[in-house]
């Protein structure tokens, strides 16, 4: 984890509430910027990233050595343009890429907290990554913008600070988790969990890793993100090195081949306990219900701009569950757009090479900004 | 820009909120904020057009209006316009109620199926016609419900809703309708503008 020490952080003094009732203070938040900063501060996007994304949006992931996550949207004179914004992002918190998560020590009992960790929500990680602008002396955001899981954290931020972006860039995503999204993600959970080498969360004291459960959790998490279309155009039932089946149980297939490759590099660069946390927090977000019921009642203190976007084949957010914000918003007259854009890529889209996708996003930033 | 447009344009009060329902390339809300300074939205079912929108930076839905308008509370726009789509709706007359509902005007443009160039192509030819305003044929058109002008004051008397305002457009000249020239007008005007109300 050495490598992990040049990480930029910010520890936050201010104690923070979490919604399960413990307060944390003094914690590290990690974080990465792009772009620079105008003299009026008035140019920041803060990204949020998605279950097992980080801070490092686009270049090369420095602990990784591969490409950030979302390199495809963000850079000079792309969709996400730092040319002219200034990109944050944060580590969340409960992750494992240097922000206070499961793998810190407990300073009160100077042991590993795995599944000491107190449970966070999508409430607590931007109520922490909120403390990013003060950091930055930034009254206000240009734009928060995320997909999947950061599409929620850009909800829940707008419904907390409603003052505190211009716009609002929520993709693929949903405004309360479906039974559907919690059943897979309880899934991943219990891969993990029937891992031997888990230990109830105490792998890291214990120097071993649930390297098969996560990997399992990964591959079964991995389909959800593609379209039955495009795995089928992909690998259709194409051998893997062979001519032939084998009889057997390895993998005859490239699907399972690729499905195998995923889950094994995905254990280098996540903590199991970090999964379990996070997947949790996804579960637990129903802005619905934080509302009594009425979405609308989340966005109703702001005046931002608002700009949703889904694809076509996605079915883990559906274009319905994206488009129920929409209909949230224009039932209180906010300013809001939206586009499903067709893609064979499932819900992974938006992390991908989508001409549609990057050229809208695009030009709703730059025309929005001219407009501010 | 076309004379429909124009015609849209200065019928609409400034600083007013409208509803663009089938907005196209967003042409018309582009003019409506340019010259009249209006909170204009848009609802437009294709993909493309609508990406051509965000380009223009408007503020544009992507969706159907006889599913879509449901979204809207009651009386949520100063006017909700509808070019020349109404005789593609499977329900013209929940689509007017619905623009009646979200709307406290609607402006309604309709291509005139009572020209006289279409009463002749289907009387000398015997086919259904085909002019510049309505290009297709019978099977592939999207127009399911083809009206006249006269249909279209008929039809308000039916289903009971004020027509405040109409307009022919002929030749790209603009001209009142009313009850001693409703024959004219149905027979020579290429299109029928009407600001209507409850």
């Amino acid at each position: 984890m050495n490598i992990k020490e040049n990480i930029k952080t910010l520890v936050i003094k201010k104690p923070l509430k979490l919604d399960c009732g413990k307060t944390i203070n003094n914690f590290p938040l990690a974080y990465e910027t792009y772009g620079s900063l105008n003299k009026n501060k008035d140019n920041a996007i803060l990204v949020f990233h998605a279950l097992t994304g980080d801070q490092f949006v686009t270049g090369i992931n420095p602990i990784t050595k591969k490409d950030g996550w979302w390199s495809y949207a963000v850079g000079p004179n792309k969709s996400i343009d730092t040319n002219k914004y200034f990109v944050i992002c944060a580590n969340v918190i409960g992750g494992c890429m240097g922000s206070f998560g499961p793998s810190h020590k407990n300073p009160d009992t100077n042991k590993i907290y795995g599944t000491d960790f107190p449970v966070i929500t999508i409430n607590d990680m931007v109520n922490a990554q909120v403390n990013l602008l003060d950091h930055f002396e930034i009254k206000k955001l240009f734009s928060v913008v995320g997909g999947s899981m950061g599409g929620m954290q850009v909800l829940q931020f707008i419904s907390n600070y409603p003052d505190k972006a211009s716009t609002v860039v929520p993709i693929a995503c949903t405004s309360s988790h479906s039974a559907q999204n919690i059943a897979f993600n309880e899934l991943g959970r219990q891969a993990i969990a029937s891992d031997h080498n888990w230990s109830d969360g105490k792998y890291l004291s214990n120097n071993t890793l649930p390297d098969k459960g996560l990997s399992v959790a990964r591959m079964a998490a991995h389909i959800t993100y593609l379209s039955k279309k495009g795995l089928q155009e992909k690998f259709g039932r194409k051998l893997q090195e062979r001519d032939a089946l084998k009889f057997g149980f390895d993998a005859d297939f490239q699907i399972e081949s690729y499905l195998r490759y995923q889950g094994s590099v995905f254990v280098d660069r996540f903590d199991a306990n970090s999964y379990l946390y996070i997947t949790r927090a996804m579960d637990y977000f129903d802005l619905v219900k934080q509302f009594d019921g009425n979405l609308s009642n989340a966005f109703k203190k702001t005046k931002a701009k608002f700009f949703v976007i889904s694809f076509t084949s996605d079915w883990l957010y559906p274009t319905q569950e994206n488009k129920d914000i929409v209909i949230a918003l224009n039932a209180i007259g906010a300013d809001v757009g939206f586009v499903e854009i067709k893609s064979d890529k499932g819900h992974d889209s938006f992390l991908l090479d989508v001409p549609d996708f990057l050229k809208t996003l695009k030009n709703f930033l730059d025309k929005s900004y001219i407009e501010r | 820009m076309k004379t429909e447009y124009k015609i849209i344009v200065d019928l609409i009060e400034e600083k007013t909120r409208v509803l663009d329902v089938g907005c196209d390339d967003g042409t018309l809300m582009e003019s409506l904020k340019k010259n009249k300074n209006v909170d204009a939205r848009g609802i437009e079912i294709s993909k493309d057009k609508v990406q051509t929108c965000v380009s223009k930076g408007l503020t544009v839905i992507e969706g159907n209006a006889e599913l879509d308008l449901k979204q809207f509370p009651n009386d949520s726009f100063d006017y909700v316009v509808l070019g020349q789509t109404l005789q593609a709706f499977v329900n013209p007359e929940i689509v007017i109620k619905e623009l009646l509902r979200v709307g406290r005007k609607a402006i309604i443009t309709i291509p005139n199926f009572g020209h006289w160039k279409v009463r002749l192509n289907l009387l000398i030819k015997g086919t259904m016609p085909i002019t510049e305003s309505l290009p297709n044929d019978w099977y592939n058109t999207p127009n399911i419900h083809m009206c006249t002008i006269k249909d279209f004051v008929k039809f308000s008397k039916i289903i009971n809703f004020k027509i405040f305002k109409s307009l022919a457009l002929t030749n790209k000249n603009i001209s009142n309708i009313n009850n001693s020239n409703l024959f004219y007008k149905n027979l020579f005007a290429e299109l029928g503008i009407f600001l209507i109300e409850k």
